[in-house]
């Protein structure tokens, strides 16, 4: 919404300067966006008068002028046309910029004569479209004049204006806000009626939808149409708005003066002598006064007569029975209609215009007669005419029910001190009714329903400024931290995996539809109606995709070596219970060549990171099952982790080369993604004490156990039954060697696994060692079919 | 009868003058050895008189003492200048590179999240969170914004596709939603991470990821908000204020933020209020803690009452304030990223240079940042 210093004063009588009329409007919550204040853009820019102008001796259409300006006479040239003594214009120094092109004027040569500034057109100043030669002043105006000044331009506000509040859509709205604030005294002009010569003959019918419950209207014959007087259409142009006849320049003033929406009829091209508010009907279009034809059926407002829909009430008028020049007899309309179909016919249609804005967010229901009066005030003012009857038809709403306000809320809600007559003061200034302990909203405050509505009345009028400080209750602290125990292990990860040289990245939940195909998921109700671009149409069902992406773009930066891991939510449905949280991660190997020659495996790094990670989030021990993993995975290089039988904790490997391909990225791309919400939690103990550290006296021993195993057997299946063995006395069984070669039959591998040995009350005899290396071995044997390699 | 003084310095020559251990170890037995010159010198005694035993055994015996202490400390000295030798003969280049390793990092919203849990928490708030994928009712309706209200239309929301009801999930366009999920009691079976209903006294905050259909150099059409919500008996604006102006001061790391409390509109706050905190922006970057210019970085209010009824709680009981602020842009405010769309784009060159250590967790203790 916008609105000039000058428009505001006539409803408000003040002094104040745009600035502070702009800091007064930001701390009563009307968010000012935007000024426009020509005197500061044209600042350096003044009027100036053409003494002397003669023919450039080196080109045919320039002159050289001598020109009195606020620096004195000046040698200026100009192509102007209409440049010529005695001429008033606007003048710019040498320095200035010229806002039309953002050029800074030089002193140079023009065909060998030294301009010293120069004179400027309207299209220059960027005060018309175009222009043909520079600008003609009234004679009258003093060199030196600003610019501003002389052409009348004047700083323009434009601010927010929230949902809640329609009544600002009008200039008298933002002036008794301001006045409340102390910023002046409201002054905006009476309505009085004009009386009506004759019967109104246009009729008003409205159905009973709902749709429009108020119609007001008269006919005024005998108009002259035809261009507003100049303070209109320098009025409209202020704010951005384009003159179009007197008869439509007044509606939009009084839609920007009061927010009062009204519609003006050519009556002569009414056909039946009535005319309807009612709902649109199956096949029935209208064509806009915008030009385009629009479908109104049963969900649209219509107006009609006996030609049919003629109007989308509220929204836009039509084609067939607008003002023109022609018109000698007016219908006026002063309606009100239902806010949430003008909001959903906006939507529908597609048409945001300034009635629509304030018809979809509430009129006042108790400014239709006022509105039309006003408008037979200027229309008569203006164009003349006779005026009939002012006709009203319906009953719009009737203003928000009184209530109870005890005074003492204020200070319980805001904390600010304020006393009754303080308050009662500034409900009064926005148009409250006070009768008691009873308040009765304004009909223009459909918005205020309660009484924290009227505490924040007073309270952003007195000023948020002056609210406390107050500390807040001091609340027991929770001796176990405020986190749970999955928000504890979302941190411990992020660190861990950045510690481990991953680097977190946070990526979108949606991504393309096809691809959340590949990972399980692109379930219909996942995909979203209206995605901001077609390949983020859908809900993730995988953090992995994400992160390969990352890697492919990387790669094609020249960045191609990335391990990258986020932690955040996947989707399996569209209910709460469908959401849960992974920690996925990949990493894209192409690790520096190193001098030393040696090597890492990335994808037992990987494991390692992924194991590492696991403990330090406290997971419980997980088995390994490989040859079962989801199909985005490469087969042979995959495994899960589970936790019994069917509950799958993680995945980890190599992403299949086909989906790598189907994603442009080249591999390897390894990673793993872990379900954090399967995990189970550990009770939370209150006693902190650990089990005594009871370390044994005696030396630990370790043997050497070399087993013969079929060749596809997972040789890691070994360490636990030989952990099991004997839980006492064991402590760790590792796997050091695998071999397959001279030596060991075909179709089997020799695994060699260091066995740590820890006696606990005596140290081990020979004897005893060798029963416990038979069960090691018997434990083996039976658990995977091995044999000790003899 | 030789002369032992000059035995002993001709002993202590060769000593000295052995060049290496096998050397050295030719000399003692040369003199300390079955038939070394020491050894046959004390031999000789059985052959001299008694007198003459008592006045050459001692000196003797102290002059063997100490070629053998003389030849251990050459030995000493000897093995030293070996090992030295054998050092200086295994050098290792060492402006040769350490084996490569990853450098790793926290990205910055996350790291931004997790200051704000360490501002919250030591204010006694505890962390809630909420479905992304939420119900109308939810995200709009229980928060005073009525079917079809203009009010919705700030919102742009992401919708999914009607169920058999017609009725639509929405993406949440604000973590509000959980306030609801906090508040609102009922026997809905959910996991165990998705707030449930609870009894007030209630101080939460609400980090999670959020969502509208816009997209520009500060908006992106996924982004991340912390709500906080108090409801309590006699909590006001002040108190409002306070837990406000605390959190900016510690978030930013500095007394020297000033803020402005600026009257605005929220459906489901009432009053409501918008944060602005004084910033230059002369340098074409925005500077917190300088400067004449405002900056709105927060929204917030007292809970609306019809919100509390639509929670089932009344209003002339129970009383409070919710606040809600964009996470990525708190990120951008502090620490000057110049894109919110790089921030979801894992550019590793980005996250190298925006990312923090492992071992910055923000704690009490050592700060923040």
């Amino acid at each position: 919404m916008k609105f000039t210093l000058s428009w505001l004063r006539e409803h408000l009588d003040t002094s104040a300067s745009v600035a502070e009329v702009v800091e007064a409007m930001t701390m009563a919550g009307l968010e000012v966006e935007h000024v426009d204040d020509p005197g500061a853009r044209l600042a350096a820019f003044s009027v100036a008068r053409i003494v002397e102008a003669v023919q450039h001796p080196n080109a045919d259409r320039l002159r050289v002028c001598q020109v009195d300006t606020v620096d004195g006479r000046k040698e200026i040239v100009c192509g102007a046309p209409n440049a010529r003594a005695g001429l008033t214009t606007i003048y710019a120094p040498i320095g200035a910029c010229i806002p039309a092109n953002g050029l800074v004027l030089e002193a140079r040569p023009v065909r060998g004569v030294v301009s010293n500034g120069m004179l400027c057109s309207a299209a220059e100043l960027q005060t018309a479209e175009e222009s043909d030669g520079i600008l003609e002043l009234d004679a009258g105006l003093a060199v030196g004049t600003p610019a501003a000044v002389a052409l009348g331009l004047e700083a323009v506000i434009d601010f927010e204006v929230t949902p809640n509040r329609p009544d600002w859509l009008g200039v008298d709205g933002v002036a008794r806000d301001l006045a409340a604030a102390g910023l002046g005294r409201l002054k905006t002009p009476a309505i009085t009626p004009v009386a009506g010569g004759f019967p109104c003959p246009v009729q008003i019918r409205l159905d009973d939808s709902g749709a429009c419950p108020a119609f007001a209207g008269r006919l005024i014959r005998g108009v002259r149409n035809g261009p507003s007087p100049d303070w209109l259409q320098r009025k409209l142009l202020s704010i951005g708005l384009r003159p179009i006849s007197a008869l439509v320049d007044i509606t939009n003033l009084i839609t920007f003066d009061r927010a009062r929406p009204l519609h003006v009829y050519d009556a002569a091209r009414l056909s039946g002598g009535w005319i309807e508010a009612r709902l649109g009907r199956e096949g029935e279009r209208v064509e806009a006064l915008d030009g385009k034809t629009y479908a109104a059926g049963p969900e649209t407002c219509v107006i009609a007569d006996a030609s049919g829909a003629i109007g989308l009430g509220g929204v836009m008028g039509g084609a067939s029975t607008g003002c023109s020049e022609t018109t000698t007899d007016v219908f006026i309309e002063s309606a009100w209609f239902d806010p949430i179909r003008i909001a959903q016919t906006g939507r529908t249609l597609g048409i945001a215009s300034d009635a629509q804005y304030r018809f979809a967010r509430g009129v006042d229901p108790e400014s239709l007669l006022p509105g039309l009066e006003l408008a037979t005030r200027l229309i008569l003012d203006i164009c003349g005419g006779e005026p009939s009857e002012a006709v009203l038809a319906g009953q719009a709403p009737a203003p928000p029910a009184p209530f109870a306000f005890d005074r003492g809320y204020v200070e319980a809600l805001s904390g600010l001190s304020i006393g009754r007559e303080r308050i009662d003061g500034i409900l009064s200034a926005l148009g409250f009714g006070l009768d008691g302990e009873t308040v009765a909203p304004p009909s223009w405050r459909r918005d205020v329903e309660g009484k924290a509505d009227l505490v924040e009345e007073v309270a952003r009028i007195a000023g948020y400024g002056a609210l406390p400080s107050t500390p807040l209750p001091p609340a027991r602290p929770a001796p176990g931290g405020v986190l749970t125990v999955r928000q504890s292990r979302m941190r411990t990860a992020r660190r861990a995996l950045a510690a481990f040289g991953y680097a977190e990245a946070v990526t979108s939940s949606f991504m393309k539809r096809a691809t959340a195909e590949t990972f399980g998921g692109g379930a219909p109700e996942l995909v979203l109606s209206n995605p901001i671009a077609a390949d983020l149409d859908c809900m993730r069902p995988s953090i992995l995709p994400n992160l390969i992406e990352a890697v492919g773009r990387n790669t094609r930066r020249g960045y191609p070596d990335a391990a990258l891991f986020e932690i955040g939510p996947i989707y399996r449905g569209d209910q709460p219970g469908d959401q849960s949280t992974v920690i996925a991660a990949v990493v894209s190997p192409h690790p520096a060549r190193r001098w030393d020659g040696r090597d890492v495996d990335a994808l037992f790094a990987l494991k390692g990171d992924l194991e590492a990670l696991l403990g330090e989030i406290g997971a419980p021990a997980l088995q390994m099952v490989q040859g079962d993993s989801s199909p985005w995975w490469s087969p042979g290089r995959s495994a899960r982790l589970q936790l019994g039988p069917k509950t799958v904790i993680a995945e980890f490997g190599e992403i299949h080369p086909a989906v790598l391909k189907a994603q442009d990225v080249d591999g390897p791309v390894l990673g793993f993604e872990l379900h954090l919400d399967l995990l189970p939690e550990p009770k939370r103990r209150e006693v902190k004490t650990r089990p005594a550290f009871q370390p044994s006296p005696l030396m630990p021993l370790s043997r050497d156990f070399a087993f013969l195993l079929p060749e596809d057997a997972p040789a890691g299946d070994l360490v636990r039954p030989i952990l099991a063995a004997d839980k006492a006395l064991i402590t760790e069984a590792r796997i050091f060697d695998v071999y397959q070669g001279p030596g060991v039959p075909e179709g089997f591998k020799s695994v060699a696994v260091e066995v740590r040995i820890q006696p606990r009350e005596q140290t081990l005899t020979e004897a005893d060692i060798e029963t416990l290396s038979a069960r090691i071995v018997g434990a083996a044997e039976k658990a995977c079919g091995a044999r000790l390699r003899s | 009868m030789t002369d032992i003084a000059e035995l002993e310095s001709n002993n202590l020559t060769r000593i000295d003058g052995a060049a290496d251990l096998a050397a050295l170890d030719e000399a003692r037995v040369a003199i300390l050895g079955k038939s070394g010159n020491v050894t046959l010198l004390a031999r000789t005694l059985g052959s001299v008189s008694l007198e003459e035993r008592k006045v050459l055994g001692p000196q003797i015996n102290q002059m063997r003492d100490r070629l053998a202490a003389r030849i251990e400390a050459r030995k000493a000295e000897l093995e030293a200048a070996e090992l030295e030798a054998q050092l200086a003969a295994s050098r290792v280049d060492l402006s040769l590179p350490a084996p490569p390793r990853r450098r790793g990092g926290v990205h910055p919203t996350m790291q931004v999240m997790d200051e704000l849990v360490a501002v919250f928490a030591d204010m006694g708030f505890g962390v809630a969170e909420g479905p992304d994928i939420e119900t109308d009712f939810n995200n709009f309706t229980a928060l005073n914004f009525p079917p079809k209200h203009p009010a919705r239309e700030m919102h742009d929301t992401f919708f999914l596709p009607p169920d058999a009801n017609g009725d639509r999930k929405v993406l949440r366009t604000h973590t509000s939603p959980v306030q609801v999920r906090v508040m609102h009691r009922t026997n809905e079976k959910l996991p165990g991470w998705i707030a449930s209903g609870q009894e007030p006294p209630i101080r939460v905050i609400v980090p999670g990821r959020t969502f509208r259909q816009e997209s520009d150099r500060t908006h992106t059409p996924m982004f991340h908000q912390i709500e906080g919500l108090v409801i309590d008996k006699g909590i006001h604006m002040g108190h409002l204020k306070w837990t406000l102006e605390t959190f900016i001061a510690r978030f930013f790391e500095t007394d020297r933020v000033t803020t402005r409390f600026r009257p605005h509109h929220f459906p489901f706050t009432e009053p409501s209020a918008e944060i602005d905190v004084k910033c230059d922006r002369s340098g074409g970057e925005v500077r917190i803690g300088e400067g004449e210019d405002w900056l709105e970085i927060l929204g917030c209010g007292m809970v609306h009452p019809n919100v509390l009824r639509n929670c089932g709680l009344d209003p002339d009981v129970w009383q409070g304030f919710a606040f809600g602020c964009g996470v990525d842009r708190l990120g951008v405010l502090k620490y000057g990223m110049p894109d919110l769309r790089d921030m979801f784009a894992a550019d590793v060159r980005w996250l190298a240079h925006y990312g923090f250590s492992a071992f910055a967790a923000p704690n009490p203790a050592s700060g923040l940042s």
